[in-house]
């Protein structure tokens, strides 16, 4: 059974991004502890609404972890502590306390500016993606799915790494504000797929280069990526990236 | 009434889609480069038809009100993507496929489009290992495929329980591919308003930034439509937060037809509602069904007691528990269709037997499944469908059974189009959810991932080209965003935007939309009336009145997302409408629309063949005013129509 909770939320306002921003605090009271994260913050809009204020922005999306789209630092963690992998909108409010502050900020990155309070500018994920995450396949006829018969451990391990959901919170997460954990994911899902490996050399150095250019940090193994991500991508994706990236500036 | 030309080709049913893809017109590779299409949302459909249309030559405008076109919706399912391919030897066939789909329609599907749409399905598979989507596989390196309801092969590929993910990934990448090359033009939280008409054709849109507010004009030879479904008309659903009809429905203002609008589908197995404070409703997988067995229990006093708490569905024993589905529906037990899993949970429900504190669920059990396969294999197969429910739930799916309810997931009407998936308007084309084809009155599991990539990669991509051979000798000059009709139609959404800022009212929109959700769940929802369906339509004015006098929207610089919402609701209010008109008008039941007017002794849904063998077809007249009802006769050459029987 569902028991309500009270509590005070510090969420951070920030008007475009070169404001310098600064945290509104509020006292939430009475709030069902089986009311997920998300759902609080839309009962805080309905109290700013009525008292005819500017709503606290937020991105959110499928509510269900899965587009991604949801990307908040609670409590000094990004999407919030649980104990296994989960997104903001799979956070529910019985994961806190009566009586504590919960301190709500947006993802903190270079490479992701500030739009307002706590939506983020991620499209440089897009541009990494756009530079080499792909198979150059055209739509047509290719040959039979079964051609290729592809062992059941690879295809697992390509999901496994295929099923990040780029939100961003490895960045969020990472003192050098590094992408390596996103794009070693995706990297990996190709390399170790047949279909993939024949472009392998050139995508590791385009989405490299890319990353490079957009500004994201350096990796210095911290592990606080795999910490956070709610997918539970790990850094043998990034291990796996160095190798490719390492036999790609061999073989030049 | 007028009827409508669906430009079925002629032929065999076999043999209609090569036969127009011998005889279509093609647009030559110079041409192509001078060519522009504007694609709206970036799920399956949209993104796939970006990546086709833009490595074929043309010049793609594409657009999608997430931050990255990866986030559409489409990546939210779950189970799988049929298809013919008949890797099992279950004596699986193009025709199998075909003939299980329009069956599950329930008879209102058109026969071509979904003939066509069984013949492509192979391709998809093929298209989607070729760009590296990880399906699951077997051992010995083979595909993997399960089951779905409404068939008795397993036809579906799946990639764990994301398999909508994997699927759009594929296709998002494919469209990045494009964008690098510069053939397609990404244009990201930016959300359409309105289409503009120049001589009768659609040339263009208008867009809201929602970054900074802006109105933006983008024109192009033809437009697109990829938007989806309708399906938060009823606010609580398994659709995103973001999903709206309001693409569609400036279409339908600006004079497309709207079809079979009353098709909605209410997916049996959902988390079930938990209090006033919730934004959504969560899916979990149809694929359950494979090994889960829904019940409740056999006794009145057993549900009373779940009902207050003091005993849990373990604790029932098991000649006491009622297994309704595989009572009712021997043949396919679990497996049945998603409108008969759903309407029969709302029975047994009604009759009292609900199993939570609401009274509005039933149970979802896999202790038979974890005794017969271990819990290893379970959790192997769903394990992260079983973690997703317990975060949610507070409760342990392997110790107790789950709580399932149906709720609103997927809309079958939508669009007019004709084959070539063009609607009444020329040049305006609605691809995916967003058009009403394929699914008849209820959509077959793992069919939406089959129809948005088909339409996507293998159906569009050529129907497109017989109109734009006809649109080379049109400049972009000629069809610039400087013309009259950009400013008039820019005009109106800024007369639009106005009015709601204007309003400054008491009530928020969320408020608002609430109660238009309670409205359409409780009179066009699983069971409609003539009575309810008329309730619906009064109360439907009334909350227009509402939003349009007391509907409060902050001015903000900017980001203004209560706009954003508001813009949206003022359409889903229109739509609300539409779907109940539609289900007031159709007298018979069918699939997703119910009419308790109008079943069997034992409950099932009784259709009327001989008056209602046809696509309704609702043409837009002015918000006062009712809509006018055309047309599309059904006519099945290859398929003999009977009653639907699950049972034997």
């Amino acid at each position: 059974m569902a028991k309500n909770i009270s509590f005070t939320l510090k969420y951070w306002k920030q008007n475009g991004p070169k404001d310098k921003g600064h945290f509104d605090t509020r006292e939430m009271k009475d709030i069902p502890d089986d009311t997920s994260f998300l759902e609080m913050l839309d009962i805080l809009n309905e109290q700013l609404i009525e008292e005819g204020k500017e709503p606290f922005v937020f991105d959110h999306d499928c509510r269900e972890g899965i587009c991604g789209m949801c990307s908040l630092y609670i409590n000094g963690t990004p999407h919030g502590k649980t104990e296994r992998g989960a997104t903001t909108c799979q956070l529910y409010m019985r994961r806190f306390h009566d009586g504590e502050t919960i301190t709500v900020e947006p993802w903190r990155s270079a490479a992701f500016p500030v739009i307002k309070d706590c939506m983020v500018d991620r499209s440089a994920f897009d541009k990494i993606q756009a530079a080499g995450g792909y198979i150059s396949v055209r739509t047509g006829a290719p040959q039979d799915a079964n051609a290729i018969l592809i062992p059941k451990e690879a295809a697992d391990e390509a999901m496994d790494c295929a099923t990040c959901i780029g939100c961003g919170a490895c960045v969020a997460a990472c003192k050098n504000g590094s992408a390596m954990l996103f794009v070693s994911s995706k990297v990996s899902q190709f390399a170790l797929l047949p279909q993939g490996k024949v472009e392998a050399k050139k995508r590791v150095k385009a989405m490299v280069a890319k990353m490079d250019e957009l500004g994201f940090g350096n990796c210095t193994n911290t592990r606080a990526c795999e910490a956070v991500c709610p997918k539970n991508e790990t850094i043998a994706n990034i291990a796996r990236l160095n190798r490719e990236f390492i036999k790609a500036k061999l073989s030049d | 009434m007028a009827t409508l030309d669906s430009k079925i080709p002629e032929g065999p049913i076999a043999e209609k889609w090569t036969n127009y893809k011998a005889h279509q017109k093609l647009v030559n590779p110079a041409n192509k480069r001078k060519l522009d299409v504007i694609i709206v949302g970036t799920g399956l459909a949209g993104a796939s038809a970006a990546a086709s249309l833009g490595e074929m030559g043309f010049r793609v405008k594409s657009f999608c009100i997430q931050d990255s076109p990866r986030r559409a919706h489409s990546i939210a399912a779950q189970g799988g993507i049929n298809a013919a391919k008949n890797y099992q030897n279950d004596g699986d066939s193009v025709y199998r496929l075909f003939y299980d789909t329009v069956k599950g329609g329930d008879y209102r599907s058109r026969e071509a489009n979904v003939y066509r749409l069984a013949e492509v399905s192979a391709n998809i598979i093929d298209q989607c290992v070729a760009q590296g989507v990880p399906f699951a596989r077997e051992y010995g390196g083979l595909l993997a495929n399960r089951s779905f309801g409404g068939v008795q092969v397993s036809r579906t590929f799946y990639a764990k329980g994301q398999t909508g993910q994997q699927l759009l990934l594929g296709a998002y990448s494919a469209m990045m591919r494009q964008v690098h090359a510069g053939t397609v033009e990404l244009h990201t939280r930016t959300e359409m308003q309105d289409v503009v008409i120049i001589d009768g054709r659609a040339r263009g849109i208008i867009v809201r930034n929602l970054i900074t507010g802006a109105l933006e004009r983008y024109s192009a030879h033809a437009v697109v439509l990829a938007t989806g479904g309708y399906g938060n008309t009823y606010f609580l659903s398994t659709n995103a937060m973001g999903c709206n009809c309001s693409a569609a429905i400036a279409a339908y203002r600006k004079g497309a037809y709207f079809a079979n609008p009353a098709y909605v589908q209410i997916h049996p197995t959902c988390i079930p509602v938990h209090g006033n404070n919730q934004s959504k409703l969560t899916l979990m997988s149809e694929s359950l069904r494979n090994d889960g067995r829904i019940w409740v229990p056999k006794k009145l006093e057993d549900a009373k007691k779940l009902q207050r708490g003091e005993i849990k569905g373990r604790d029932i024993p098991e000649e006491d528990r009622d297994y309704y589905l595989e009572r009712r529906y021997p043949a396919f037990g679990n497996l049945v269709p998603r409108d008969v899993a759903s309407r029969a949970a709302k029975e047994r429900c009604d009759a009292g037997y609900g199993v939570n504190n609401t009274g509005l669920a039933v149970f979802l059990d896999f202790s038979e499944a974890i005794n017969r396969l271990g819990r290893d294999v379970v959790e192997q197969r769903y394990g992260n469908l079983f973690d997703m429910y317990e975060e949610i739930t507070d409760e342990n799916p392997y110790e107790n059974p789950m709580m399932i309810y149906p709720a609103i997931h997927y809309t079958m009407g939508g669009l007019w189009v004709d084959y070539e998936l063009q609607t009444t308007i020329k040049g305006l084309f609605a691809i995916g959810e967003c058009n009403f084809s394929d699914h008849g009155a209820n959509r077959l599991g793992a069919s939406a991932l089959m129809q948005g990539l088909a339409d996507g990669y293998f159906v569009l991509p050529y129907t497109i080209q017989n109109y734009l051979s006809d649109q080379i000798g049109v400049s972009r000059e000629s069809i610039a965003t400087d013309k009259p009709e950009f400013d008039a139609a820019e005009k109106e959404v800024k007369a639009k935007i106005d009015h709601i800022l204007g309003i400054g009212g008491k009530r928020s929109v969320d408020s608002i939309h609430k109660e238009l959700g309670h409205v359409m769940w409780e009179y066009v929802g699983m069971a409609r009336s003539k009575e309810g369906l008329l309730k619906a339509l009064e109360d439907i004015k009334r909350l227009r009145k509402e939003f349009e006098t007391n509907v409060f929207v902050p001015h903000v610089e900017g980001v203004n997302v209560e706009l954003d919402k508001a813009l949206r609701l003022n359409d889903f209010i229109t739509m609300g409408g539409l779907i109940a008109i539609d289900a007031l008008n159709r007298e018979e039941s069918c699939g997703g629309h119910f009419r308790v007017e109008h079943q069997t002794e034992e409950g099932e849904a009784k259709r009327d063949d001989k008056n209602c063998f046809y696509v309704s077809c609702w043409e837009y007249q002015g918000e006062d005013k009712d809509p006018v009802k055309y047309i599309e006769p059904l006519k099945y050459e290859a398929i003999e129509v009977k009653t639907r029987n699950y049972k034997v």
